[in-house]
Formats: C-alpha cells, structure tokens, sequence
C-alpha cells in the first residue's frame, strides 16, 4: 500500500505544465509515473520528468491526446492502474472514463455519468436549478434549423442575450445578440458552427450580464453526498472567453454574497454524489452581486494553484487518494483561507494583434527561482520548441502574499524577472494588467481587457 | 496585372482551404484557415483579384511570413 491506497502507478493522459503538476503530488505520495507523448513532445519536459514514458502518435491532438484507444493501450503497456486525465484533451470524456473503468483501472475524475450530465450545459442547469442553485434565464433547446417561436423565447430571456451551443463550453460556442434584427441571423450562424465542431447543431440562449464577474467555487466531493469547498476563485480577466489572470480570495466580494455561492454550490455537489475536485463557475453582477449559475467543470482547473495556495491543500493528491480509496474525511472547519494568491498566464501570444498565437523555439526561458510565495508550474525548458498543435499556455506564474496587494506587487516582480526570447509572449501585457488602478483597486470584470486593451497593450 | 504574395502572419498548420485556383476573390475574402495553439485564423485575400496558385495542402505546417498563395490583382 502506498500513500495512495490501491493505486501504485499513474499514467497522465496529458501534457506540459498539468502532467509535471502531476507527477510532482505522485512522487510526493510515493507512486510510480507514467508519460504518454506525441511525436513533437519527445523531448518534452514532461516526458522526462516521469519513471515511464509511452509515444502515443503524430503531433495533432486527435492522433494522440486526444486517441482513447492508445492512452488506453498505453496504460495497458505500462502496467499502470491509475489514469489521471489533467485538464482538456479527455478529462471531460465520460466515454473514456468509463472506458478506463472497464479496464479495471482507477480513474482518477469523477463519476462518468456526473462528467456527462454536467458536460450537457442545459442538463446542468437543470440539475443546478433542482439543486435550488440561481440560474441565468434562459431558454429551451432550438436543434439545428429550428427557429419557430425563437423570438418569444428570445425577448423572456431578455436582450443582450447569448446564443450557446448546448454542446459547447469554454467559451467555445457562443455568440452574443444585442437586439431582435440579429437574433435569426445568429442562431442560425451558430446552430451550424456547432453542428460542425460538435457533431450536434442544437442551442440555446442565455442573459448575458454586461458588467459581470466570473467568480467560482472550488469543492471536493468524497463521493457519498458529503462534500467540502476550498473557497472561490476570481477568474474575470478574460481574453477570446479564455481566463488570463485567476485569484482568490475574490476581491471586494461581500461575505454573505461569498457564503451564499460556496453554500449553492455545495448542495450542486451533493446533490449528485460528486466525488473528487471539481468547480461550479458563477457568472456575478458587478454591481448587484446576484450570482448565477454558469457550469460545472468535472476536473482539475487550471488556475487550482491559487487555491492551494490560500488553503494549503494539495488539490491533486486529494484526487489521487480519493479514486485509490485512501482520502480520509475532511471536515469544512478543516479548511481555511490565509492570505491572497494571484495566478498569471504567461501565453505565447502577441497582444499587439488581437493575442493571435506565436508558435516558436525559446531561445531563452528563464523563470525566476520558486520561493514560499512563487510557483512557476511550466511544461517548458530552455531550448524547447513551442509548436501550434497545442495551448499556448507557456508557464503560470502564482503568487501568494498576506494581502492582495503583497500579491500583486510579488506577481509583478516575478513576471519582470522572467526572461523569454525567441517568440511573443504576453509578460508586459500581464504586467500593465496588474498595476493598472481598476485592476489595483479590484474593479474587475469579464469586459476588462477589451475596454482596456489601448492602455494595456500600449504600456 | 500584379501578382499579389498571401503571406500568413502566423505559424501553424493548414487547417481548410477555402478558396481555389481561378476563382474570383474580393479584398478579405478567406482563401485558407490556419489551425494554431486551438485557434482557427483565416488567411484572406489583402486585395481584389483571382487566385492564380495555392502553394500549401491541408495538413502542411507553415510559417509566420511564408507565401501560401499567389492573387493576380
């Protein structure tokens, strides 16, 4: 027996800086690693890192990360008996889940059919809605075509209004409406897009609140009802529908708003027996502080250190234990929240030109060095080539301090003393976003980089 | 009658060739779309005329600043 219970060793289905995450909570609870690589990630740095590693094929994600059958052979190969899938490529593939079930390996993510239910974004909102968890008004499902009764439906949710792919997410998927005039135009528009990219064309539409905030909940369900939450998290600097900078505590949100949020989206997650980490994201008014339901992510965020950070839980160690059958029970007064943490992400992209991607070789990579109050958790090296088949997410650079602004003031310094040559990468623009004063007094929205994008890229 | 470069302004891999050889485009029409770091990026037309020439495949990696197509102006 290991830290882990029955679990000796891990294969992540994954990639970079989420696969190095990792490896770094298996070696720590004295478990085995495995890799799983494409062509071009050879050499990568994840590779390295772990005790075994398998080539799984060709450079595009579908030929590898995103191959069911050959993480699953791969596992096979390796005699691994445990699969955590990180974040994207499959993490949110009820198939494959039940796949690695079925194989008779530990699956370290939550129930298949809670990944499926919850990857249904209007099955979701019911649940939540069920859960007597706020919703955002919306409608019925329009499938591909379909437009009768589209703008009764339309003027109930109420304009601006979003048009969302119900197979969508992430930001993938929506269009926004100002008025009746585009309404048919768009839905159609996006019924197609998502006919294609989804395999299924229905939609639906949703308020969409001007001025909001995207703040979310972090849980930990143990899987028989009971559940914990580990505090929210700020994530409203976006670009493209993509979080940017993530922190928590939220700031300047009340603490009944806070307690009101964490409680919603406990009683989500008991109510459907959620076992492992996961997220229930919140879309926020700036102003009133009402808070609606947006979704639940069924896996490890990306933006999850900020939360250990504060808490002092390893988020992925939590996960490993509970799908070997060695967490114990953790009590909610258990957990607490001691000072601010910032995440930044440093993307490999060039914010002169609308943040288009800069694929390239990093001539120069040198991250500040790790303290009690730096973690840099990066998939790259010195040297390495940063290809277009993947995220361009070069590095997060999370800082911990005693107040928000000792935070800031850390994450500015770090960024500053990151050194990156060969490609455009997005530091001085994270760093115009920390010491702008909106962003200083804690004035933050999801529109923040569009209406300040002058300013910002310019600095 | 100039012949036109298309350069792309990214690295990444051709992803849909949208337009072909003869046809007949407008300034910013998609002649191809770029796959790059999960982004589709068009690559359109920087003026009026025909295509006279596609110099990449789906599927082809291709550079920031390489000519991908050729327009008759």
């Amino acid at each position: 027996m290991s830290g882990a219970g029955n679990i000796r060793r891990v294969l992540v289905a994954n990639r970079g800086e989420i696969a190095r995450r990792v490896f770094r909570s298996c070696r720590a609870l004295g478990l085995e690693t495995v890799a799983v690589y494409s062509e071009v990630d050879r050499n990568a740095a994840h590779v390295s890192d772990a005790g075994r590693s398998v080539h799984i094929g060709p450079a595009p994600a579908r030929d590898s990360y995103l191959a069911a059958d050959k993480v699953l052979a791969a596992a096979r190969d390796s005699g691994a008996d445990a699969i955590h899938p990180g974040y994207g490529f499959l993490s949110e593939n009820a198939g494959f889940a039940e796949a690695v079930l079925a194989e008779g390996l530990a699956w370290i993510g939550p129930q298949p059919d809670v990944i499926l239910a919850m990857g249904d974004k209007q099955r979701a909102r019911d649940l939540a809605s069920a859960s007597g968890v706020p919703v955002v008004p919306g409608s019925g499902r329009f499938a591909e075509g379909e437009t009768d009764g589209l703008a009764e439906a339309a003027a109930r949710v109420g304009y601006p209004l979003l048009v969302k792919a119900a197979a969508g997410g992430g930001g993938i998927g929506m269009r926004r409406v100002d008025n009746e005039a585009d309404l048919v135009k768009t839905v159609a528009a996006t019924q197609s897009m998502a006919s294609k990219s989804f395999g299924d064309g229905s939609i639906f539409l949703e308020r969409f609140v001007p001025k909001a905030r995207h703040i979310e909940i972090q849980v930990f369900g143990f899987g028989d009802g009971s559940a914990i939450h580990l505090f929210e998290r700020d994530c409203s600097l976006q670009r493209r529908f993509q979080k940017v900078i993530e922190e928590s505590p939220a700031p300047g949100l009340p603490d009944a708003v806070r307690a009101a949020m964490a409680e919603a989206a406990l009683r989500l997650t008991r109510a459907v027996r959620y076992a492992g980490a996961g997220t229930v994201e919140f879309i926020v008014d700036a102003e009133s502080f009402e808070f609606f339901f947006l979704e639940m992510n069924t896996r490890i965020q990306v933006e999850h250190p900020v939360t250990e950070m504060v808490t002092g839980r390893d988020l992925v160690a939590m996960q490993i234990r509970l799908a070997g059958g060695a967490q114990q029970p953790i009590a909610q007064s258990d957990i607490a929240c001691r000072g601010h943490a910032i995440e930044c992400r440093l993307y490999a992209e060039n914010p002169a030109k609308m943040f288009m991607p800069s694929p390239g070789k990093l001539e120069r990579f040198a991250p500040p060095a790790e303290s009690g109050h730096l973690r840099i958790d990066s998939g790259y090296r010195q040297g390495d080539t940063v290809t277009p088949f993947y995220d361009p997410m070069l590095a997060k650079v999370v800082t911990f301090g005693g107040d928000r602004a000792q935070a800031r003031e850390r994450a500015v310094a770090a960024l500053r003393a990151f050194e990156v040559e060969g490609l455009r990468c997005n530091r001085d623009f994270l760093i115009a976003c920390l010491i702008d004063n909106a962003f200083a007094r804690g004035d933050l929205h999801t529109g923040f980089i569009d209406a300040n994008k002058a300013s910002l890229v310019a600095a | 009658m100039a012949i036109v470069d298309v350069k792309t302004e990214i690295t990444g891999t051709v992803w849909k060739i949208e337009a072909s050889v003869g046809a007949s485009l407008g300034e910013d029409d998609p002649i191809l779309i770029l796959e790059s770091m999960k982004m589709e990026i068009p690559v359109a037309a920087p003026e009026s005329g025909t295509l006279v020439e596609i110099l990449v495949a789906e599927g082809d990696t291709v550079t920031e600043g390489s000519v991908v197509a050729r327009i008759q102006a």
